[in-house]
């Protein structure tokens, strides 16, 4: 079943107000569309009327479809779990076990049948890709409990990826976990999921091939993202870049030159007013 | 009148969620009210109260409290006939994890953490096992990997009740619980029904409020550890 997600469909319910949402949005495997909006605009809710595959019964009066139709119920409530997976900033690891303890634990939870030398495989390859967004690197004797706030995220991120398995992801704020996270989106989309990240970041919100539009509560807009904004996005890129360069440099405690950014550079491509 | 027994650790967020899926059913036109069983003090009728919802208030004090919710569920069952409620909710804490309070025909919770710890679910007994829904609560902040493993858990425990994961600070989850709810057997009085798990076997002197330790102060039903290579004392 897991395999046969080909779309989500979300149809618009109403706002607070009672507006009516004129949406009919459908996803399918590889989309990444980010939710955007004010503070209690609405976009956790939105996410959760996903999560709970909504069926016109929740406030804000969506539906969600899975495949063009409304779930069975045994989907719905039970499988349901299986289908989505979400990440959000304040979740955290809570259980007494090592990384690889934890992966084997998930490992036989979801019911895959691996032999010893599978399950290496599998505890090295989920460490490595968590390795991959996060400059701390994790071993797997690390006990969950002891990983920094940035290794935790990356081998959340990680394992929703490769051992979740779950086609639907949906994130609720990742930006300030010190986490590559173009690399960490890239996982994701890659494993051909369909991703839905709620974000105030520009860089996040850019990197997506659409955005939902959050006011008061209901969607007001869905963007396509455009070529202009292609290039913003390339602009801020580099922008992050010299910032994180800064950062790397004042860890190593190096001195700093008086500017991060090439003004002149930027002026001369009309990036900046001269 | 339906009557649904709901229990869980303490702390485990019972309150919080019944909260919801009563706005859930008030919503619905159905009217509810709780019994809440306690053990040594509780403050949540008051919130049950400040929302408008009629409640009751029981602590077992000194007693067993499964002894304490059995011997006052009936009574509780025609004080809510009384206000002609649609739905009594018997919310209790705690307990001893050898005894659940739940009654065959009605419907039964089990309300379980998160954050309880992988291994909870098969130290929680009848408790968990004799549930119809098992509600598992405070999702929102463990990884996804730990959701799914402590489901897992939970499902291997009781292969048959429906797993529901509920949020107390949002509510999310509340339809489908208060659906649940709603669609539940009607009991009109309990005389005769059983109890789905009998109650731990009593009674020894301890029970009767002796406090000395000692041979000579035991009696009644008594049972010892198995301690290899120690004799041990014969019970009179």
């Amino acid at each position: 079943m897991m395999e046969d997600i080909q779309s989500i469909t979300i149809l618009g319910g109403h706002s607070k107000s009672g507006e009516a949402e004129d949406v009919a949005l459908r996803l399918v495997p590889g989309d990444l569309v980010a939710v955007v909006g004010p503070t209690g605009s609405g976009k956790s809710r939105l996410l959760a009327d996903i999560e709970y595959i909504a069926q016109r019964d929740t406030p804000s009066g969506r539906c969600i479809l899975i495949n063009d139709q409304p779930p069975a119920p045994e989907i719905r409530f039970d499988m349901g779990r299986k289908l989505i997976a979400q990440l959000s900033q304040n979740m955290n690891f809570v259980m007494d076990a090592t990384v690889a303890e934890f992966i084997t634990l998930h490992a036989e939870c979801r019911d895959t049948n691996l032999g010893e030398t599978g399950l290496e495989e599998l505890i090295h390859s989920v460490v490595t890709q968590a390795n991959r967004l996060t400059g701390e690197p994790i071993v797997p004797d690390t006990p969950l409990t002891a990983l920094s706030g940035g290794q935790s995220r990356s081998l959340m991120i990680a394992d929703t990826a490769i051992l979740s398995d779950s086609p639907i992801v949906l994130i609720d704020e990742i930006e300030n976990a010190g986490i590559d996270r173009r690399q960490a989106l890239d996982i994701l989309v890659q494993n051909q999921k369909i991703v839905l990240m709620a974000t105030h970041d520009p860089i996040l919100a850019l990197l997506a091939h659409s955005r939902i539009v959050l006011k008061s509560g209901g969607i007001a807009d869905v963007l396509e993202s455009d070529q202009d904004e292609s290039a913003l996005l390339e602009e801020l890129q580099k922008a992050d870049a010299a910032i994180l360069a800064v950062r790397e440099k004042l860890r190593r405690g190096e001195r700093l030159a008086g500017s991060a950014f090439n003004y002149a550079e930027l002026a001369a491509n009309g990036i900046l007013e001269a | 009148m339906k009557l649904i027994t709901v229990a869980g650790p303490p702390s485990s967020g019972k309150t919080s969620m019944l909260l919801r899926v009563i706005d859930w059913l008030k919503e619905q036109g159905l009217k509810a009210g709780v019994v809440k069983f306690d053990c040594v003090a509780s403050k949540d009728d008051e919130r049950y109260r400040a929302k408008g919802v009629p409640v009751l208030l029981g602590l077992a004090g000194n007693l067993c409290p499964d002894h304490y919710f059995v011997t006052n569920i009936e009574a509780c069952a025609r004080w809510g006939q009384s206000l002609e409620l649609d739905i009594l909710i018997s919310e209790s804490a705690g307990l001893c994890n050898r005894c659940s309070p739940f009654i065959r025909h009605a419907l039964a919770v089990c309300v379980i953490d998160n954050l309880s710890g992988a291994n909870t679910p098969t130290k929680m007994g009848p408790l968990l096992k004799q549930a119809d829904i098992v509600a598992i609560t405070k999702g929102d902040i463990v990884s996804q990997a730990e959701r799914e493993v402590f489901q897992y858990q939970v499902r291997k425990v009781n292969t048959r009740a429906e797993i529901l994961h509920i949020n107390g600070l949002t509510g999310q989850g509340k339809e489908r619980l208060g659906a649940l709810l709603a669609q539940a057997e009607d009991i009109d009085n309990l005389d005769g029904r059983k109890l789905r798990f009998s109650m731990p076997a009593a009674v020894c002197s301890y029970c009767l409020g002796e406090t000395r330790i000692g041979h000579d102060y035991q009696m009644g039903n008594v049972k010892s550890i198995a301690i290899p290579d120690v004799p041990r004392p014969e019970v009179s």
